[in-house]
């Protein structure tokens, strides 16, 4: 097969192996629903003053698909390259002419598919259900700063790998990694409610900065083109930086042997 | 299926050695296996065959020694070699969500030749379970998907590391049939065992390893001296017989408190001969007659005692 078929090959497994786990259905695809119907009712006809008096489910909308994207690169990637690590799934696949960039290419695929799923979802359930505006005019933006934070939200992810030493450590050490920076980072509280100290402290870590560019691009009121190159720049840092470390320490055999 | 003459080494290795910090696993192995030979490695735990093994799969470096697969060094990492091997680990899962047609399917993908999926899901006899995930097989099904996943590039050279590790005698029979299916293609196969058993049953020739080193090589029947041993021809005294009345020719003839006689000899023919002919002679019955030479398996617990147990 030539390497765009491969690489073809590969993506349409790893789209039928993610569809079919309930594990993962549940918590990249169904869980950031429940986050938006549970934000939207509890803080639904509230609006933040310090953002022009936006309504809070047009905050919720990009504040959730951060989420959704985090989940479906960073956490989906770390715990399932783990457990494929594990079961000697990567192993067997070493002993194949398999070339290693086509497999993690096809899990990126993935990936990066399931972001875009999440941003249909989540845009039409806030649409339908709260008349949350679709930023037609913006969609530029919103695609560059989606394909940015999941391309780096997945290196990130991968690199996680090499800390993660076990199958069943794997969703503990990934959410510890980014629950709290979901709170601290306004995708759970709104920003207004959270000093802004500690939004100068999460601004350091990818998902605030990635939720900044997020918002500007998706809501209409705020100011320019939806482009947020500052924010997008750090998130790809990040990005690089994750690539690098994992590149230089994927391991392809079981750690438990 | 393999352009190599039939007395090319599908594998050789020269003076292996592997060590682990101050352990060494592997203590100077010399090892040659034929194309179309089903060669089985047999061995106690820890003696040292998937160390020896990773390192002719590629998976592991080597540290001392030379090494040759199918004409090439396994620690390049060459892609064409992969072509050319199958490899079934000792510890390996399959991914659970996908049927048994789609995982061949996958892995064959991946080869520029692979085999024609339906024959080999026959092949390693799954085709009631064509259609089941894998995660839904048992063991014995899922080490026979294994062997599938190996075969599914139409390899040369196929490394079994313990096929049959943990199965029921029944899901054992039905690994050996695929296994002795391999041979009949003209697959070269490299099997780990701790089973003699099993070595006995499916390989040409066997290797006995303990703590790193080869102590015996050769084909299951001969192995550590099994073709020139002696043979015993045990059997009761008759009744109202005793050690005397036995035809002085038979040399010296060893008893036991209830009449059990055993005679060792080089060349159980002509003894047996007198034997029974003094019997049918006196009109007597020899209960229990019974003519052996040591099994694999007293050969295998002679040479493996002592390296075994000190791992």
């Amino acid at each position: 097969m030539s390497a765009p078929a491969l690489l073809w090959h590969q993506f349409r497994f790893d789209q039928k192996i993610f569809w079919r786990n309930p594990a993962s259905v549940f918590f990249t695809v169904l869980l950031p629903v429940i986050f938006l119907l549970i934000f939207a009712s509890i803080f639904g006809n509230n609006t933040i003053k310090t953002l022009g008096n936006v309504k809070t489910t047009v905050y919720y909308v990009p504040a959730i698909l951060t989420l959704a994207v985090v989940s479906a690169t960073t956490v989906n990637l770390a715990i399932g390259i783990t457990v494929a690590r594990e079961r000697g799934i990567l192993k067997r696949g070493r002993g194949t002419p398999l070339p290693s960039w086509v497999f993690l290419g096809g899990r990126l695929g993935n990936s990066i598919v399931v972001a875009l799923v999440m941003l249909v979802v989540i845009s039409l359930l806030g649409r339908i259900v709260y008349s949350v505006p679709i930023p037609w005019d913006r969609m530029p933006a919103v695609l560059v700063t989606l394909a940015i934070g999941a391309a780096s939200f997945s290196a990130l992810g991968i690199a996680m790998t090499r800390i993660i030493p076990s199958e069943d450590a794997a969703p503990a050490i990934t959410n510890v990694s980014v629950l709290p920076l979901y709170f601290l980072s306004g995708v759970f509280i709104p920003e207004s409610e959270i000093p802004n100290g500690v939004l100068n402290v999460a601004g350091v870590f990818p998902i605030r900065p990635f939720f900044e560019a997020f918002y500007a691009a998706f809501v209409p009121t705020t100011a320019g083109s939806g482009f947020e190159w500052g924010h997008l720049a750090l998130v790809a840092a990040w990005g690089v930086a994750g690539a690098v470390i994992a590149m230089r320490t994927l391991t392809w055999t079981p750690f438990g042997s | 299926m393999s352009s190599s003459s039939p007395a090319t080494a599908a594998i050789a290795i020269r003076g292996l050695r592997k060590s682990y910090g101050s352990n060494e696993a592997v203590r100077g192995i010399d090892l040659d296996v034929s194309v179309g030979e089903v060669f089985a490695f047999l061995g106690p735990n820890g003696a040292g065959k998937t160390t020896t093994v990773e390192i002719l799969e590629g998976y592991r470096e080597r540290s001392a020694g030379e090494v040759s697969v199918l004409g090439v060094d396994p620690a390049d990492g060459d892609p064409a070699l992969r072509e050319k091997i199958g490899i079934v680990l000792q510890e390996c899962e399959l991914q659970p969500l996908l049927t048994v047609r789609e995982t061949l399917e996958l892995y064959a993908g991946y080869y520029a030749t692979p085999r024609p999926i339906a024959e080999t899901i026959d092949l390693v006899g799954l085709g009631d379970q064509a259609d089941a995930r894998a995660g839904r097989l048992s063991g014995g099904q899922q080490r026979r998907l294994d062997v599938g996943v190996a075969l599914i590039g139409d390899p040369e050279l196929l490394f079994l590391d313990e096929p049959t590790t943990g199965f029921d005698p029944s899901a054992r029979r039905q690994a050996w049939d695929v296994i002795a299916n391999l041979g009949r293609l003209g697959k070269t196969v490299f099997l780990t065992t701790h089973y003699m058993d099993e070595a006995q049953e499916l390989a040409d020739r066997v290797a006995i390893i303990a703590a790193g080193q080869i102590v015996a090589e050769g084909p299951p029947s001969e192995l550590g001296g099994r073709k020139d041993a002696a043979t015993s021809i045990r059997f009761t005294l008759p009744q109202g017989t005793e050690v005397a009345s036995l035809p002085a020719s038979l040399g010296e003839v060893l008893t036991g408190p209830h009449g059990e006689a055993v005679l060792t000899v080089d060349h159980p023919t002509e003894p047996l001969h007198r034997l029974t002919g003094w019997a049918l002679e006196n009109g007597l019955e020899l209960q229990g007659l019974e003519v052996a030479r040591p099994s694999l398996e007293d050969v295998y617990l002679d040479l493996t005692r002592d390296g075994g147990e000190a791992e």
